[in-house]
């Protein structure tokens, strides 16, 4: 192994070029994981984009027809909207609740914190398959428990399952209620890890709790922040399995979401070629998504 | 810092900062403000644990009863006919068995493979290391989701369609797995390698007799996590599974769901089930969970 003068003077004990043989075992099994089910997919899906592959037989190269088409594909657009949309409404609420309760939950003066979070944490442990259930049974509008207390209290049944924008936010709710107990926990651990002293001087300055959480907390915290919020993106991004059982999409088509769009058209119609390329499109955003959070956050530190 | 020592040393430094502060505030000063704090917390508490106790009590009340009005919150006479029908109905008990298949080997193969790669990044220093980490950390910008037809191509290519093995191995390497394991093992001192390595002690033996048995704490969050990913899979095994024998709980019961009338007894029944395992795991190792450190880029 050849090791150049810099970097044995830089730090002599930690370079061990010299292994080869042992950390290649080591990563043995993750090399060839990486190959067959991320590089492969990935190059054949590129190309697969720039056919009218259907998933068997032959296929012919059509440039970027798939790509035009896609763009003038009025479902595309609905489902790429929706996702947008769902993506917006869920995440600031979803930040919103885990952040109110991580800062109640490492409260010193809130009684019960132990059992409380236990809480928070259940419906994070739940399936969305499961989440979509629960929430389908709340929300029905016949039968529903929120229908029937609207009712109780004077109102008059909502449609949640019929009316698409109502559809929606039930999802929303129903997502960021699922999610508060994984982002809160991020929270709580960078809450933590805020020095007292800060909240000490504070004090004496005479700066009260609220001063004291847009002061100190929230730019302590922002790198942890970015991260919640990078993870919801991504996540709000690829929804589905919560829509297939809230509301199957519904009504009717009107909130089928870009990874069921891609599962129609790829699976149900046989249009590999076709999914692959709105597939495309769904990775260059989310890859948009973290390079621009990426470079806000960079920003924000360098401050 | 290691991922799960470190919440515990905070704690500890803000129970000192606490107890400084004390002495100071009026004892009627702190009830006042335990009053509010205590009532915030609770109030969200019930929010988000109501919908889950009105979904499990439902799932007690005779098919009659689940919509007979006015709803009650209690079952007048509970029964367990809807969990009856949810396990016989649907081929419920083989999906269960299938599974608990898939995240138990899941997830003794992602614990392995992780902890491996993990130590081999943090501990050895090769340029292609480098950039393997790097291609590992760009799987997160490449989520299943987005590949969902090449990966379903590539995997009915290798002949793991219609098999759990199809489910299993294409979700073995985790970027989240991986990196927990690598920040772990650059807290462990390279002393204790250099110090084996002087014993004569070979690379392959140091890892297995003195790593491994040190990251047990690690190896158990991950396992946890890895648990819950795959036993909440759905949209993967949707694509890989089509044979009823072969599905899993998720599947059974989005099944049960996308029928045109619902058998909401047997749904809720089925449901109930299908959350019993997780909720168990976490009860037995909740405090390995809550303590972990998991800032880095958590995704399966």
């Amino acid at each position: 192994m050849t090791k150049s003068a810099s970097d044995v003077s830089v730090s002599p004990p930690r370079r061990r070029s010299k292994y080869t043989l042992a950390p290649l075992v080591l990563i043995a099994a993750s090399v060839v994981l990486f190959a067959l089910f991320f590089i492969w997919p990935a190059v054949i899906g590129l190309v697969y984009s720039f056919t009218n592959y259907t998933g068997v037989g032959a296929f012919q190269f059509v440039g970027l027809d798939n790509y035009s088409t896609l763009f003038g594909d009025s479902i595309f657009f609905d489902a790429l909207t929706r996702t947008l949309l769902y993506t917006v409404l869920f995440v600031p609420l979803n930040f919103v609740l885990s952040l109110l309760i991580a800062n109640v939950l490492v409260s010193k003066h809130a009684k019960g914190v132990s059992v409380a979070r236990v809480f928070f944490f259940i419906p994070w442990l739940l399936s969305p398959i499961v989440v979509g259930v629960l929430w389908r049974w709340l929300f029905g509008e016949n039968f529903g428990l929120v229908n029937y207390l609207i009712e109780k209290v004077g109102g008059s049944a909502v449609p949640w399952q019929s009316n698409a924008d109502l559809s929606l936010i039930v999802v929303v709710v129903a997502a960021s209620w699922a999610w508060t107990g994984f982002s809160m926990l991020l929270f709580i651990a960078a809450i933590k890890n805020v020095p007292t002293s800060y909240y000490e001087a504070a004090a004496l300055d005479g700066a009260g709790p609220w001063r004291q959480f847009v002061s100190i907390t929230l730019p302590s915290i922002a790198p942890t922040s970015f991260i919640v919020i990078l993870l919801n993106t991504i996540h709000g991004m690829k929804e589905y399995p919560l829509f297939a059982s809230l509301n199957n999409g519904g009504p009717g088509t009107s909130n089928n979401l870009l990874v069921q769009y891609i599962y129609q058209t790829g699976f149900k119609s046989g249009q590999i070629g076709y999914a692959s390329a709105a597939s495309f499109v769904l990775m260059l955003i989310l890859m948009a998504v973290a390079i621009i959070q990426l470079m806000v956050n960079r920003r924000v530190e360098n401050r | 810092m290691t991922t799960t020592d470190m919440p515990r040393k905070v704690d500890s430094a803000h129970g000192r900062a606490v107890s400084r502060k004390r002495p100071g505030s009026a004892a009627g000063g702190g009830l006042r403000r335990a009053i509010p704090a205590t009532t915030l917390l609770w109030v969200l508490a019930a929010l988000y644990g109501l919908p889950v106790l009105w979904f499990v009590l439902s799932s007690f009340k005779p098919a009659g009863d689940l919509f007979s009005l006015p709803l009650t919150l209690f079952p007048h006479d509970p029964t367990v006919s809807g969990y009856k029908a949810a396990w016989d109905s649907a081929n419920f008990s083989q999906y269960f068995i299938n599974s608990t298949i898939v995240c138990v080997i899941a997830t003794i193969l992602t614990v392995g493979v992780s902890c491996c790669t993990g130590y081999a990044l943090a501990k050895y220093d090769n340029k292609w290391l480098k950039v393997f980490f790097v291609g590992i950390l760009a799987t997160t910008m490449l989520p299943g989701e987005v590949m969902l037809a090449p990966q379903f191509l590539v995997v009915r290519d290798l002949g793991l369609y219609n098999s759990l093995a199809g489910i299993i191995l294409p979700a073995v390497l985790t970027a989240t797995g991986c990196f927990m394991f690598r920040q772990f093992f650059l807290t462990v001192p390279d002393e204790l390698i250099e110090a084996a390595r002087i014993d004569g002690a070979r690379e392959l033996s140091i890892f297995l007799r003195i790593m491994v048995p040190i990251s047990r704490p690690i190896m158990l969050t991950l396992a946890i996590l890895s648990f819950q990913w795959r036993w909440n899979d759905y949209i993967w095994p949707l694509l890989m599974l089509n044979d009823p024998e072969k599905f899993t709980v998720q599947i059974g019961i989005q099944s049960l769901v996308g029928a045109q009338n619902i058998n909401w007894s047997v749904v809720l029944g089925g449901s109930v089930i299908s959350m019993i395992p997780l909720i168990v795991v976490f009860l037995v190792f909740q405090r390995y969970v809550m303590n972990a450190d998991i800032n880095a880029g958590l995704k399966d």
